[in-house]
């Protein structure tokens, strides 16, 4: 029998927030229920068929973080995308690292909410495609020594001690094409878990990329710019964006999963 | 009741009294009575010899009835008992008391003892010897008896009257019995006496002890105890008075200068938990008010999507989804503010983020006819540091500035830079154990900086030590006592991992050293033992001294009593009233805080009549190098 199906869960206890996100998901014509926290929300996700769920971080009967836990645990691969009205570093460091693909602050615009969506879609479809093998999602590899912050930022160390940063296959294809590519200059200093790089894509969104690390660039990508579409041809290579000095390596590291991972 | 040190002092000094006092008065009293009795044993003496002497004449012409007028006579004195002759057997052939007369004495009996003990005739006796004291009848008061012999004399044998054998030594025994009533009666007045005057020195002198155990001992004990009562009960400014000269005055001179470092410190602590406790209003308002601002958001702008087609909507609807943009960032700031935000740094020159915030306020310096005066340092070097955040501390404290000045001024502006070794300046932000657990200990504050806990065994004692944050700073807290110089075992609060190096010896005194990994910035080492300050951290040794940039802003408005001085960094602390929130400084010290440098205030009150110009200087120090804060 097949489940019934819907668009977007919300796992929140602020109606407005339910009410916003449903106003904003039917400008895109896309259905969304909504839940408290707590076990209503895993009889739903269990109930129903999901293909993306926003959870509050900041909720009273159980953490957004516990929520999360619990449906790694019990193999639900919906996606999931973290939202606080408490914005930190750190919050969005424990939301990626704990599985989720996404995180954004309240107050969000539509924009953003959009973009999100979007992406969160598209990522719901790559990852049901690559489930049922399907050839036309032809991914690229990502290198066995790489590490990456959730499914989008990855890096790798040179011997140098410098560290080239760029965006994964996978968060490439939950956005191409891409029409521009913004970046940060040399000298500015980046922190994990917040975004590093804008793409811009025709329908006039843009869509923000996390940071892997924390450091000070020392190097920018200017052919990306000129070229945004050697991110989609070479993700890991030709499309790097930034070559930075770490300023937290040892630390941060420990949040990164390793791409050899990927493989098995 | 014996809880109270008072009280026992006056217990212990009682019983001691009680004891001497009584003691004393007993062997007081028992002398008095032995010198009474030997008086009268001296005078009972004397009488019998008298009786002896005057008798003596008759003896010898045994003129019996003379003899019996003359016992008679001394029998009547009412202190003598009775006064009898006993031949050598025994008889008893004279008498005061007329029924003795002729009745035999058992020689045993007590009035012979002495003499016939051994059944041996009487001879030569000493006094004490020959006088007894017994009780006659129960009834009846002690009395005391003396014999005389009567010793055979030539002028006896050779008499014509009535011979005695030359061979008798002795002829008989003169027995003089005193009745002991009088000296009985006195020897227990005496007694009366010396207890009545001991148990007045005794209460006397229980009251003098009481009175100055409670002037001297239980006064300044309950002072000091219901001090320490009060400091407990927060009332940290509690200040002991009427000290003494004594030991007890010392013990609260030392507890008020206890009280007064734990005010100044508790002083500084003030800022940064008052900082920390804003922060987390902070972030609690931000939680709530980002919920309805996303619904405010959300529907403007959807419905800035729906009415393309309406110019005048368009225009509100843009005024209120800007407004609410602004709002957002307004409580960003906030969270930025609690410090749940990194400053967003990048390399700049300070020289120049000055020239924008002075531009900022050119209007207003003009109106108020106050004039800028800039020093720079022209090889300034560029720091790294959150230029947005960085402007905003200099328009606050040109702002501040022109209000102390009002009308008619000068802001001077400087720039220097200056370097300065690490020690004593660099602050541990961040320590681990081998498992990577922090000891970062923010609940136990040094210098308002958290302290690095780590759990200490010294000795069989547990507990732990807390070191000071500031690398070459030895403010060191120790929760136990710690016998300086022992082998002490440092570990990890939470799993115990050892934190000493095994493979290294104290330089300066060869015992145990810690080594503690600074994630990213290798490690903190120094002397175990705490005997010695030994202490090296390679990492910040090896970048050398390190390089500050200073930035003074003087003014010479209004200054800032000495009193305000320790409260303007308080968050809502204001002396403007409604024009002000008193978040300003408070801003500012926590933007510094999060750029690891520090802000120090210099200032001098005005007073015009007197011809003295006030004014106030902050100056600022930021670290020019790149060691980007652990938040
Ligand atoms: N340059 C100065 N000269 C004299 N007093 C000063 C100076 N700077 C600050 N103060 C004193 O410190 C207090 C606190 O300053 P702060 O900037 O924190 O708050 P405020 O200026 O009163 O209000 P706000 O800046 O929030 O509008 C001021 O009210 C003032 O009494
Ligand atoms: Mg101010
Ligand atoms: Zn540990
Ligand atoms: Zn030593």
């Amino acid at each position: 029998m097949m489940k019934e199906h819907c668009n977007i869960l919300v796992i929140d206890d602020e109606q407005v927030i339910i009410d916003s996100i449903s106003k904003i998901a039917s400008l895109e014509e896309l259905t969304v229920d909504s839940s408290l926290p707590g076990k209503v929300a895993f009889e739903k996700i269990s109930a129903k068929d999901y293909d993306l769920i926003i959870c509050d971080i900041m909720l009273l009967e159980m953490d957004g973080f516990q929520i999360l836990n619990e449906l790694v645990k019990r193999n639900v691969d919906t996606p999931v995308i973290m939202t606080t009205g408490y914005s930190t570093i750190e919050n969005a460091v424990k939301s990626l690292y704990l599985g989720a693909i996404d995180f954004i602050p309240k107050p969000f615009t539509i924009d953003e909410m959009i973009s999100l969506i979007h992406r969160a879609m598209r990522y719901s479809k790559l990852l049901e495609a690559k489930k049922k093998n399907v050839e036309s999602v032809l991914l690229v590899p990502c290198p066995s020594k790489y590490y990456r912050l959730g499914y989008s930022c990855w890096m790798n160390k040179e011997l140098d001690g410098s560290v080239f940063i760029g965006a994964s296959d996978f968060f490439v294809k939950t956005v191409e094409p891409i029409k521009l590519v913004e970046l940060l200059n040399t000298g500015e200093i980046l922190t994990q878990a917040s975004p590093c790089a804008k793409f811009r894509t025709d329908d006039e969104l843009a869509h923000p990329l996390y940071s892997v690390l924390s450091g000070n660039i020392i190097e920018r990508n200017e052919k990306v710019i000129e070229q945004p579409e050697l991110l989609e041809k070479d993700p890991y290579f030709d499309g790097w964006l930034y070559r930075i000095i770490p300023t937290e390596f040892d630390y941060e590291m420990k949040i990164l999963i390793p791409c050899s991972s990927d493989r098995s | 009741m014996f809880r109270k040190i008072g009280t026992k002092l006056i217990l212990v000094v009682s019983v001691t009294a009680v004891i001497i006092i009584g003691v004393f008065s007993y062997f007081n009293i028992e002398r008095q009575t032995e010198v009474l009795r030997a008086e009268v044993q001296r005078h009972a003496n004397q009488l019998s010899e008298s009786v002896k002497n005057a008798t003596r004449f008759a003896m010898l012409k045994n003129d019996r009835d003379y003899i019996q007028q003359i016992i008679d006579r001394i029998g009547k004195d009412p202190a003598i008992n009775d006064v009898k002759i006993m031949n050598k057997e025994g008889e008893i052939i004279y008498s005061s008391r007329p029924g003795n007369m002729g009745k035999m004495l058992d020689k045993q009996a007590e009035s012979c003892y002495a003499c016939h003990a051994a059944n041996r005739p009487l001879e030569k006796l000493s006094m004490k010897n020959r006088t007894r004291i017994f009780t006659a009848n129960p009834d009846s008061a002690q009395v005391l008896g003396i014999i005389n012999p009567i010793y055979n004399e030539p002028s006896c044998s050779e008499s014509d009257c009535h011979a005695h054998e030359p061979s008798a030594k002795v002829l008989g025994v003169l027995d003089v019995t005193f009745s002991l009533k009088d000296i009985e009666k006195q020897i227990q007045s005496n007694e009366i006496q010396g207890a009545v005057l001991a148990v007045v020195a005794i209460v006397a002198i229980g009251f003098i002890i009481g009175f100055f155990v409670k002037r001297y001992v239980d006064q300044p004990v309950k002072e000091l105890v219901n001090a320490t009562e009060q400091v407990a009960a927060g009332n940290i400014n509690y200040k002991i008075t009427n000290l003494g000269k004594d030991e007890l005055g010392k013990l609260g001179r030392s507890f008020n200068d206890m009280t007064k470092k734990l005010d100044e410190t508790s002083q500084q602590l003030y800022q940064s938990t008052k900082m920390a406790s804003l922060g987390q209003l902070a972030a609690g308002v931000a939680h709530e008010i980002n919920n309805p601002l996303t619904g405010v958001l959300t529907y403007s702008s959807f419905l800035l999507k729906r009415t393309k087609d309406n110019p005048q909507m368009q225009e509100d609807l843009n005024v209120i989804v800007r407004e609410t943009m602004r709002s957002r960032e307004i409580v960003k700031g906030l969270l930025d503010f609690a410090r749940q935000s990194v400053p967003k740094k990048s390399l700049c020159n300070i020289n120049e983020i000055l020239d924008r915030a002075i531009a900022v306020v050119a209007n207003q310096v003009k109106l108020n006819r106050i004039t800028i005066e800039r020093i720079n340092d022209p090889e300034l070097p560029e720091i790294t540091a959150d230029a947005n955040q960085i402007q905003q501390v200099f328009l606050n404290l040109f702002v501040n500035g022109i209000d102390a000045i009002g009308q008619d001024g000068k802001i001077q502006v400087r720039t220097s830079h200056t370097s300065l070794s690490p020690r004593g300046i660099t602050q541990i932000k961040n320590a681990v154990c081998g498992k990577t657990h922090s000891l970062i200990d923010p609940q136990h504050k040094i210098g308002g900086m958290s302290s690095i806990k780590m759990k200490i065994k010294s000795n069989g004692n547990e507990g732990f030590v807390y070191l000071d944050p500031i690398y070459g700073n030895h403010r060191h807290y120790f929760g136990i006592n710690l016998d300086k110089g022992s082998s002490n075992n440092l570990s990890c609060p939470t799993c115990d991992m050892s934190l000493i190096d095994k493979t290294a010896k104290c330089p300066e005194c060869g015992g145990p050293v810690y080594k503690i990994p600074v994630p990213n910035q290798g490690f903190i080492e120094g002397c175990a033992s705490f005997k010695d300050i030994w202490q090296r951290w390679g990492y910040v040794d090896a970048a050398g001294e390190k390089k500050f940039v200073e930035i003074d802003i003087t003014d010479n408005g209004c200054g800032i009593p000495t009193e305000n001085l320790s409260k303007i960094f308080e968050p809502f602390f204001s002396t403007k009233g409604q024009r002000g929130t008193g978040l300003g400084l408070s801003v500012i010290w926590g933007i510094i805080d999060n750029h690891n440098g520090v802000i120090s205030v210099q200032s001098e009150v005005g007073n015009l009549p007197a011809g003295k110009a006030g004014g106030t200087t902050f100056s600022i120090r930021l670290p020019q190098g790149n060691t980007k804060a652990f938040v």
